[in-house]
């Protein structure tokens, strides 16, 4: 971390403190502002208005009959008490907790595997491994639903070539392994890029020093390289943690294939999204929306925490 | 550096999520233009505003409309149209709804169906068109329709189409394996164990659960889950048409004979061209999307009157339709109503006829070139014959809710279960019942069992 350490306070002599401490602040703002004030605008325009007017929404209540009126927190409790809502928040959770080790373990492998260099055509797997990344969520969802199909789709194939009977992917007992299935091969190659770049600036003496003690790879790996990547594991542990809290893209263009497995409140997002724009409940959807916010950051943080604690 | 990385992540996460929410947000505005009482304009202040002139936003997806607008624009060469498609269906009134909560951008006419017309009709977000003299034009339209654009004394819309349900059926697959096309809906329990035996690839149709054929079978039957009286709700999934509805369908279910392909998918379409799905229940715009969905099976199917919940009945009942709407917020509503009333009432029906769809004029219902023209597609068929006679048939006292979209939306939350679980249908419908009733109470109505 760098820090802009202050210039040393020697400039002026004793007499005329008042007139400076009046003066430079004003030609500081001044000059700071004209910088900074095009990003301030922006940023208040696009961040911090819409969270005030979310905060603002969440206050009130639009009824079909009755119209619009101040309800306090009512939103809130009703949140709280919604078994819609805690149903959706398990799901993420337990998809959060199966789905991002397993990617993240994956993609940790394929780039200790890179960066052992002994990998041959390593820039090949290297672009192939990060291609799907570059696929959209949406075409990603589509192409995989055609694949999940048990009639035409390459489980209906592979029944009727094998002559066998593969359980329903679109199933509801499924589903999720199939979202999760599909997240997978979207961010493997994203994450694997971190750990690969975060493994490429290990400095090489480090290395020569193993060799001369007489480590083993495993050794390497586990003294050296693991170490020295774990911010990068907890950077991505934090940007999987967000993914999955906000697991939308998949479920939402499943559903048109698989009705009945992906209801409208599968994720908390799919949930605040149903609220709105099928129920014109946007009071309530702000709500979920703000609480699902709250939550999200709580557990980043907490993952940030333990990423630290560890190191020290 | 995770220290500094890190933080950022957390506030770009929180941010981009309040972000997205203040998006959907943005169409949170209230709605304070209840209970106006409809403008008193004469045919006189629509014909000055023809000749006047204008421009006109048009929101509908109903594809023969275009040549109606073009028509329209001949005409009266003052006026200006701009057709523009903003979705289908519940993406349309998704937008409609974002715009007239944000109070720009509205259009001056918009296509709305019937299931959805009472809930705009309700927040008087569509003009009431009886001021306009709409009050007229009850002889005009055939009573399904006609009953389909009224609420709260008012008339909401113009029927454009409307869908007097029909069973098409796949020729090709009941003469192979020498079935009779069912005329009461035990028999079509009975056809779809015959057909599936015969060949497991078979299925007499598809169906994932689908809010708008479940309740045009209740209908159908019979059954009056909603009652509507004003703010005052009932729902009910436990009277006899539903009951009788929830029993038939749930032998389909427990036998698998309900091939579990979504409606509008491309299995969907292969299914219909391939004879995989036999039969399909549904209204009488289906054969347009025969002629251009399904090409390959062109002079195989054929259309029949639908099953039967008592022998020797005729009862029929409405899937589908839409009427054309005057939004509130519209200026422009005498030359709205100008063209409302070309395209529904005056010549824009025998283009849209020419242009496949099914009308919901008494006259042109009752035409004889409307009933004897010959589908191409199913084999020369004088289909508009069994469609025509349906539309007389549409049993009488069904109502939507004033909230059916969002009903319908959640219809796979809790019917859908019984397509996929050992969850009953009974059940299903009990669980949707709750949870309309649910969402009614919050949003001020009364709602009751």
């Amino acid at each position: 971390m760098t820090t802009a350490s202050p210039p040393p306070a020697v400039l002026g002599t004793q007499p005329k403190p008042a007139k400076r401490a009046q003066k430079r602040p004003q030609k500081r703002s001044w000059s700071g502002w004209l910088f900074i004030g095009p990003f301030m605008a922006v940023f208040a325009l696009v961040f911090l208005a819409p969270i005030a007017y979310s905060i603002f929404l969440s206050f009130f209540r639009n009824q079909l009959v009755g119209g619009n009126g101040f309800v306090g927190l009512a939103n809130y409790s009703q949140a709280l008490q919604d078994p819609q809502f805690w149903s959706s928040l398990l799901r993420v959770t337990l998809f959060l907790a199966v789905q991002v080790p397993v990617m993240l373990l994956i993609a940790l492998l394929v780039a200790l595997a890179l960066d052992s260099g002994r990998l041959y055509g390593k820039s090949f797997f290297r672009i192939s491994i990060f291609l799907p990344y570059a696929v959209p969520a949406v075409v990603a969802s589509l192409m995989w639903g055609f694949m999940y199909g048990t009639r035409f789709g390459l489980v209906g194939n592979i029944n009727s070539a094998l002559g066998i009977s593969l359980p329903n992917p679109l199933s509801p007992e499924l589903i999720l392994a199939s979202i999760g299935n599909i997240v997978t091969w979207e961010f493997i190659g994203y994450n694997m890029l971190i750990f690969y770049s975060a493994l490429r600036v290990i400095p090489k003496s480090l290395y020569e020093a193993a060799e001369i003690d007489g480590a083993s790879q495993f050794r390497l790996v586990t003294a050296i390289k693991l170490p020295a990547i774990r911010g990068a594991l907890v950077v991505a542990g934090i940007f999987s943690v967000i993914g999955s809290f906000q697991l939308f893209n998949e479920p939402a263009i499943l559903q048109s294939l698989a009705p009945n497995s992906i209801s409208t409140f599968f994720t908390p997002n799919l949930y605040a999204y149903s609220l709105s724009f099928s129920g014109q409940q946007y009071n309530y959807s702000a709500t979920v929306a703000i609480i699902m916010g709250v939550i999200t950051m709580v557990i980043a943080y907490a993952v940030q925490l333990r990423g630290m604690r560890k190191e020290s | 550096m995770k220290s500094k990385i890190s933080p950022a992540v957390l506030r770009g996460s929180a941010l981009a999520l309040a972000a997205a929410l203040a998006l959907t947000a943005c169409g949170g505005g209230g709605n304070d233009a209840g209970g106006a009482a409809p403008a008193e304009v004469s045919a006189d202040d629509v014909q000055a505003a023809l000749d006047k002139g204008g421009d006109l936003t048009v929101w509908a997806w109903e594809p023969t409309l275009e040549k109606v607008v073009e028509d329209f624009e001949a005409e009266h060469p003052n006026v200006n149209i701009d057709l523009v498609n903003a979705g289908t269906g519940n993406d349309q009134y998704t937008a409609l709804q974002n715009a007239i909560a944000a109070g720009s951008g509205v259009p001056d006419v918009a296509q709305v169906e019937y299931y959805a017309l009472p809930q705009f009709a309700l927040a008087e977000s569509v003009q009431d068109l009886s001021g306009y003299g709409a009050g007229d034009l009850q002889d005009t339209f055939s009573p399904g329709p006609w009953s389909s654009v009224q609420a709260n004394e008012g008339i909401y819309g113009l029927p454009m189409d409307s869908g007097p349900m029909a069973l098409f059926y796949n020729t090709e697959v009941f003469e192979k394996y020498g079935v009779e096309v069912p005329t009461t809906w035990e028999e079509y329990v009975e056809a779809a164990r015959t057909l599936h035996e015969a060949d497991p690839n078979v299925y007499i149709a598809n169906d994932t659960g689908d809010a708008g054929f479940a309740t045009s079978l209740i209908w159908q039957a019979g059954g009056q889950p909603y009652t509507v009286d004003g703010t005052d709700v009932k729902v009910n999934f436990s009277d006899e048409g539903s009951t009788r509805f929830a029993e038939t369908w749930q032998q389909l279910l427990d036998e698998d004979l309900l091939a579990p392909i979504s409606s509008w998918s491309d299995e969907w379409y292969q299914g219909l061209g391939t004879g995989t799905i036999a039969t399909l229940a549904t209204g009488a715009w289906m054969p347009g999307n025969f002629t251009s969905g399904v090409p390959a099976a062109a002079g195989k199917w054929r259309a029949a009157p639908l099953p039967q919940w008592e022998e020797g009945g005729t009862a029929s009942a409405e899937n589908g339709g839409s009427s054309l709407t005057i939004p509130a917020a519209s200026e422009q509503g005498a030359l709205a109503y100008a063209f409302l009333d070309y395209a529904n009432v005056g010549d824009g029906v025998q283009t849209r006829i020419d242009g496949g769809a099914f009308p919901a004029t008494s006259a042109a219902l009752e035409s004889e070139e409307f009933l004897n023209s010959e589908f191409e597609y199913f084999g020369g068929q004088k289909a508009n014959e069994i469609f025509a006679e349906s539309a007389q048939n549409v049993s009488e006292g069904w109502s939507y809710l004033p909230f059916q979209v969002y009903a319908n939306s959640i219809f796979n939350d809790t019917v859908g279960q019984a397509y996929v679980s050992d969850t009953p249908l009974k059940d299903g419908l009990k669980s949707w019942q709750d949870a309309s009733i649910k969402y009614g109470t919050e949003q001020g109505f009364t709602v009751s069992e």
